[in-house]
């Protein structure tokens, strides 16, 4: 039943130097659908893929609203997320009842991660079985971070997280060159595009997704985009995509349809290789 | 005192244990300093205030500083009490140091600093032992000015030219006459000179030994770190203000 017997408790090491709890509670964040975000100077995107449990259940939310400048897409347990999220907006609303003033991400990123580091080293306590991706703006421009259960953090320019991630990570680490000059209207399309790489051969519509972002400047608060925007983006940048999953299905069924879908159907292979989400 | 006799067992047990009883919630002020007065000029904003620190009405001191730089981007001009000023700069300090501590590229500016001194005197007004002080906040960050006012009791608000105590008598009636948007920064030097001039006619508390403090929007100077520069002046009443030194870069 156990995998060994150093993986009954979080602050038990093995032989090899590792935390098999901590490790475990990083493989949730695999099992989860998948998440990405990425940015430019002046934006932020994140996106989720929902996946309903049951036919006749609705899907969990995966993206929150933090604050007007923060937001946070998971993948992972998401009742942890929900606790996660909600003390990042009690921190936030906390700074600026004493400095009438957004907090900056960099520090609450800090935070969050001191918090779930905390988990790790207490005998009593299991990791969050959560990652984040929090994205914002602040001082010093557009922020995007992961944070794990271990209490790590990184800054990325773009990351993806959650199940078949890799397939999405393949697709932003080829394109995540202009991703600095971007606008926000390409900034989505690349999201919906990474996103649509995790879905392998499934139709990516606005049922399935959710897609959310923050800006600089006035009216660019962060939000997340209603259904009809969302679908409406999809119409507008994936008519090809739509049907390049329907090609892969078919199997080699139709080249004919040019350039974009060449380049999905070239994306699907990685994708598949990168199924498992083993690696990392 | 004796509240204790008529109490049960129970309750005197209570009134015992709890400080409650021994705790001196209204306090008054001791050594107090009299206005200041401040007002924004075409590229930063002025600050001016005597030296000195009166014990009850006798004018004890010559040589207190009731303005002091708070960060890289605010001054800090204090009238009331003079060691309630000195708990609210160790206070802000504080915030400072832990702010700078992050190392991040963010920093309090004059809005953060002026938001959290409202929240601090608010806070300790409500415990029914407030700070002693009326304090004017003024600075300049991101080409920004910024000057705003806290009272004792935490009423708060920002404007182009404010003062306290008797400055708001005597003070703001000129600056209301003749501030302008666009006064230099000689110009502002005498509208204030002006100001403490009258102040020191007409209040028994002022002294003749005048500070004034300002900050400015350093691009003004051609400076290619666009860093904010304090400087420090010292002046007499007899018009002769003469530049002290930088005290702060960066």
């Amino acid at each position: 039943m156990f995998r060994n017997q150093y993986d009954t408790d979080v602050t038990t090491w093995s032989p090899a130097g590792r935390l098999f709890q901590v490790e475990y509670a990083m493989e949730a964040v695999k099992q989860g659908s998948a998440a990405i975000g990425l940015r430019s100077k002046t934006h932020v995107v994140l996106a989720s893929v929902n996946k309903a449990n049951n036919e006749l259940s609705s899907h969990q939310k995966k993206i929150f609203k933090v604050d007007d400048h923060i937001g946070v897409a998971i993948a992972g347990l998401t009742a942890d997320g929900r606790v996660l999220s909600r003390y990042m907006r009690s921190e936030c609303i906390n700074y600026s009842y004493l400095y009438e003033s957004p907090l900056p991400i960099g520090r609450l990123v800090v935070q969050l991660a001191d918090k779930a580091q905390v988990c790790t080293q207490r005998s009593w306590k299991r990791p969050y079985g959560v990652g984040l991706l929090v994205g914002g703006l602040d001082e010093s421009g557009a922020h995007l971070y992961y944070n794990c259960p271990s209490g790590n953090y990184f800054e990325y320019q773009a990351f993806a997280i959650g199940s078949r991630s890799q397939a999405a990570k393949t697709y932003l680490e080829r394109k995540f060159g202009n991703f600095m000059e971007s606008s926000r209207e390409n900034l989505l399309k690349d999201a919906l595009f990474a996103l649509r790489e995790t879905l392998q051969g499934e139709k990516l519509t606005s049922s399935n997704c959710t897609v959310a972002v923050v800006g600089v400047g006035k009216g660019e608060e962060f939000q997340i985009l209603d259904k009809e925007t969302v679908q409406a983006l999809i119409n507008e940048f994936e008519i090809a995509g739509e049907e390049a999953p329907a090609a892969a299905d078919a199997e080699d069924a139709a080249p004919e349809q040019g350039g974009a879908t060449e380049q999905g159907a070239t994306d699907q292979g990685p994708g598949n290789e990168g199924a498992a989400p083993m690696d990392i | 005192m004796n509240m204790v006799s008529s109490s049960t067992p129970a309750t005197n047990m209570n009134s015992l244990m709890s400080s409650e009883d021994n705790i001196q919630r209204t306090q008054y002020p001791y050594v107090t300093g009299t206005s200041v007065v401040g007002i924004k000029y075409k590229d930063g904003i002025l600050l001016a205030g005597d030296m000195g620190a009166s014990y009850g009405s006798t004018l004890r001191n010559k040589t207190v500083d009731r303005i002091q730089p708070i960060g890289k981007h605010s001054l800090i001009g204090a009238s009331g009490d003079i060691s309630d000023f000195q708990e609210i700069l160790r206070k802000l300090n504080e915030v400072i140091l832990y702010d700078n501590m992050w190392d991040d590229g963010n920093s309090l500016g004059p809005k953060e600093v002026h938001n959290y001194l409202t929240r601090l005197i608010y806070n300790r007004r409500n415990k029914f032992d407030p700070l002693w002080n009326s304090i004017v906040l003024g600075g300049v960050k991101n080409g920004q000015k910024y000057l705003g006012m806290v009272s004792m009791i935490g009423v708060h608000f920002e404007d182009n030219h404010v003062a306290t105590g008797f400055g708001n008598h005597l003070a703001r009636p000129i600056l209301r006459d003749e501030w302008h948007e666009n006064l230099t920064f000689e110009e502002g030097v005498k509208l204030l000179e002006k100001c403490m001039r009258v102040l020191l006619y007409r209040d028994r508390s002022a002294v003749n030994k005048i500070r004034v403090c300002f900050l400015f929007i350093s691009n003004v100077l051609n400076d290619l770190l666009s860093a904010f520069f304090l400087h420090i002046l010292y002046s007499s009443i007899s018009l002769d203000l003469r530049f002290y030194g930088v005290n702060a870069a960066s």
